[in-house]
């Protein structure tokens, strides 16, 4: 099938303005009368359930945290950008598009990224309205600072914690309307099933994770807001709780899962330590404002990087990239880092490690300066290495941190199966095969904010409201179906655990579908995963009971379907015969290393067709057609 | 390094609990306290039993959702650290440590160390924010807002809502939580029109869902894993004193 974006025609400056227009409207006094489903309180479920109920609709959220503000967009430290321009540098609506289309390695649509940049300057005003304290500069205006993929400055920030200050403002406005009565919140609620009648979605099947009761809530549609999936490499940046299950049981019922093989290795996270971790800590970017990536010249280096003379240092990205240097998009820095490793002069416990060198800068702006602009990120790297970053380089290696694919989104932000709309993290819509820094605040609030109350509508106003109750044979269908699943999980009773099964198959992800790919290593990771996932069904060792606070049962189905989806993953980076962006077959490189893309074959959005687990799923194509920017080559240097 | 831990277990909100005893075997130094935790809890589910369970997310010390009382200290002593940032080797082979949940009588322990907080979301709800509406906003440099007031408004910002101040004080109040929240909005202009009502209506549900009051113990700030001063405390007071003469 060829999938429609349904993207509006014409000039790309006015088509948001002109879709907006053609899209119909539901009248003030109706919209109580629809319940919208929101799933996930991170930037772009918080920003989507406040905005829906500030609208009037009758909003239920969802979140599997005891609490709508900890979802982990909060995590995320560096920047928002938007396109202000503010410093005069020379930016506008048309650069940031141009940017985000580019550093996607164009692989992302046109219109949705247009509509993403000209929203963006609304976001900064909206926020600072809500009272997130953005950094100002002694005059009182705001402040910006650079990221990677641009040659301008226009990400705003909130210290290293703008991610936090901004979920906060998104979760303020969500508190706002629960009191108004227009969001019911479900915290400690996981979303285990979605339910389709006639087609289209109608409500969620969820677990209360403290009681584990099994129930359905219905709605007139549904909104995924549910983030990404690299947690399928065990080992990732992402929280613990991070799943793809959502998407994926979405997937299940008929939505069609987009790009999966375009995952973001971040390139600067603080190496892993030993066996026994849990999760890998991600330093913001925006180090590398002031910080500049090194390796020793010579192979085996092991003196104390502040041993090793300047001229016996690589500055690799600045030496590869003269025109971005330090700043290089992450796909290219992670690579280049990899490839230092790989050459045997990384640094660090077993060679896996580069300098990320602030000396430089302590001598031209003074410590003060750099622990003003990043002194959490210091405190928080020397609390998990016991090594001050003031005195010595810190050690980076790249890890998963992000997935640019998800489920499949047209224009609107809704999936193929009406009435489910996605947005964030969860779809794949505006960042192509890479996301640049400081744009996944911008997507999730871009989505929720501005997006979905006008597209929601559009498909509200063809529908009549409360059709489907709560007794539709489909929703009892569904509650049966997921205890069936769960009751199958905890009667296996083997010998293995959850986590032991989640990091072998993080184990095969990493090295098999990782930072580089091959025919080689993707049919072989096609081979293992179905067999582990066999012997997961078998084997694992669930303990408790279903209804009662049971933290193993949740891992477990996570679990579960990480084993499915790793599959379809690696299925999508063997049929994507080409490099691009975060997804680098080994096979097809340029003779200086970098990507080669293959625009003839494949300038188009896959998008996958759930078949049945152990059955071929069937692949969808969206074309794409750039007619504001022209195909190129992407450089950097 | 090996370790004795005695860990609350308690099944729920109404059943006895009571510390149990459990060995943490060839603990590495560079483990953080969770993944120590991950590990016993790997051995009590080969052996069949239930697992301890608390609450973690991000373990990255942001998302505020680690909540464990180790040695009669929320959050385990270290300066500035969550629990999950706390790493093994601020303990010595051998130590004995003390796990226990938050306790307050505004936190239910709802299971082993999980505990209810849904108190700090009333009070978040009562007016923890700006009445803005989404879109129809100013530019975002219109107003002004002076660099000390903007570094002050994040100081505050900076709270996780993990709770932790809670845990700490005498009184089981929240106190700092609504004082950071408070002090964050009535320094910004954006948040000055509605300060006065602002105050009110949080102070009343802090004490509604049974947080205590505040004298000046200061251990909530000793806990408190951002740092959060208690001057907002005082500012929360004056803000309160102010609001009377509206």
């Amino acid at each position: 099938m060829i999938l429609d974006g349904k993207c509006p025609k014409g000039p790309i400056q006015t088509s948001w303005d002109r879709h907006r227009f053609d899209l119909k409207l539901v009248n003030p006094a109706n919209k109580r009368k629809y319940k919208v489903l929101v799933v996930g309180t991170g930037l772009a479920g918080g920003a989507a359930a406040a905005t829906l109920g500030e609208l009037g609709y009758n909003v239920e959220a969802f979140c599997y945290q005891d609490s709508a503000r900890r979802a982990h967009s909060i995590a995320a430290q560096g920047g928002i950008n938007a396109a202000k321009n503010y410093p005069n540098d020379g930016d506008s609506i048309y650069r940031l598009f141009y940017d985000t289309i580019k550093g996607g390695d164009f692989r992302a649509r046109e219109a949705d990224v247009w509509r993403l940049a000209q929203v963006s300057n609304n976001i900064i005003d909206q926020c600072v309205a809500q009272g997130v304290p953005f950094a100002r500069d002694y005059a009182g205006y705001l402040d910006n600072r650079s990221f990677g993929g641009a040659q301008v400055s226009r990400t705003f920030y909130a210290r290293g914690q703008t991610g936090q200050q901004l979920l906060l403002g998104a979760y303020s406005a969500l508190s706002r309307q629960v009191k108004a009565g227009t969001v019911k919140l479900f915290a400690r609620t996981e979303m285990l099933d979605l339910v389709v009648v006639d087609g289209e979605a109608k409500g969620i099947t969820v677990r209360d994770l403290i009681t584990g009761e099994i129930r359905t809530h219905v709605g007139d549609a549904v909104v995924l807001c549910t983030g990404g999936y690299v947690n399928v490499f065990y080992l990732s940046t992402n929280a613990m709780g991070c799943s793809v299950t959502a998407n994926w049981r979405a997937h299940k019922k008929g939505a069609f899962f987009a790009n999966p093989c375009y995952t973001q290795i971040h390139p600067t996270c603080i190496p892993q330590h030993g066996e026994h971790q849990s999760k890998l800590t991600l330093m913001s970017e925006s180090l590398r404002n002031d910080g500049r990536c090194w390796a020793p010249k010579k192979k085996g280096d092991n003196r104390h990087p502040n041993d090793i003379p300047e001229d016996e240092r690589d500055y690799y990205l600045e030496r590869k990239y003269p025109s971005f240097g330090n700043l290089a998009p992450r796909d290219i820095a992670s690579r280049a880092a990899k490839e230092q490793c790989d050459d045997g002069r990384g640094v660090g416990p077993g060679g896996r490690g580069v300098n990320l060198d602030f000396s430089d800068a302590i001598k031209r702006v003074g410590e003060h300066t750099i622990r003003e602009r990043y002194g959490n990120l210091f405190e928080m790297y020397e609390k998990i290495t016991d090594e001050n970053a003031y005195k010595q380089p810190m050690r980076m290696y790249p890890a998963p941190h992000y997935s640019m694919g998800g489920l499949w989104v047209d224009y609107n932000c809704e999936s193929n199966v009406p009435g489910l709309f996605v947005l964030g993290e969860a779809n794949f819509s505006v960042h192509g095969a890479n996301r640049l820094g400081a744009s996944a605040l911008m997507q999730g609030l871009a989505d929720g904010y501005f997006v979905i109350p006008y597209t929601i509508a559009n498909y509200l106003a063809k529908t009549k409201p409360g059709t489907v109750k709560a007794d539709h044979p489909e929703c009892k269908k569904s509650v049966e179906d997921v205890k069936a699943y769960n009751n199958r999980l905890l009667n296996i009773n083997g010998k293995r655990t959850v986590s032991e099964f989640h990091r072998e198959l993080g184990k095969i992800m990493w090295e098999n579908v990782g930072m580089a790919r091959s025919e080689e290593s993707l049919k072989d990771a096609i081979k293992r995963i179905p067999a582990l996932r066999e012997e997961f069904w078998k084997n694992v060792k669930v303990t408790g009971k279903g209804e009662e606070l049971n933290q193993q049962l949740e891992n477990a189905g996570r679990v579960a379907d990480f084993l499915e989806f790793g599959e379809l993953m690696a299925k999508d980076a063997l049929h994507r015969n080409e490099s691009c962006g975060g997804h680098f077959r080994v096979e097809h490189q340029m003779p200086d290393g970098e990507a080669k893309r293959d625009d003839e074959n494949y300038c188009y959005v896959g998008a996958w067709e759930f078949k049945g687990v152990d059955k071929e799923p069937e692949l969808h194509k969206e074309p794409l057609t750039f007619e504001n920017v022209h195909l190129a080559v992407r450089s950097y240097k | 390094m090996n370790l004795t831990l005695h860990v609350w277990r308690q099944s729920g909100p109404n059943q006895p609990g009571k510390l149990e005893q459990y060995d943490a075997k060839n603990v590495s130094p560079d483990q953080s306290f969770l993944e120590m935790l991950d590990e016993v809890n790997e051995e009590l589910i080969k052996e069949g039993k239930d697992p301890i369970v608390f609450d973690h997310d991000c373990r990255e010390g942001i998302c505020g959702m680690c909540s464990q009382v180790i040695n009669g200290v929320p959050h385990g002593g270290q300066e500035r650290t969550t629990v999950c940032q706390l790493h093994m080797r601020n303990f010595n082979d051998g130590d004995t440590i003390y796990i226990e949940p938050w306790r307050a009588l505004a936190f239910p322990i709802v299971k082993d160390l999980i505990v209810d907080r849904s108190g700090l979301e009333k009070i978040m709800q009562a007016g923890g924010y700006t009445s803005c509406h989404t879109g129809g906003v100013a530019d975002g440099n219109a107003i002004l807002v002076p660099k000390v007031d903007a570094d002050y408004a994040m100081d505050a910002a900076e709270c996780i809502g993990c709770g932790a101040c809670v845990a700490a004080c005498p009184n089981g109040s929240a106190m700092l939580y609504t004082s950071a929240k408070v002090a964050q909005l009535a320094a910004l202009p954006q948040g000055k029109a509605e300060a006065a009502q602002r105050v009110c209506a949080m102070t009343d549900a802090m004490q509604e869902a049974g947080f205590g009051n505040c004298s000046n113990h200061y251990e909530c700030q000793a806990a408190c894993p951002k740092g959060i001063n208690v001057k907002f405390i005082a500012r929360l007071n004056r803000e309160y004193q102010k609001s009377l003469f509206k």
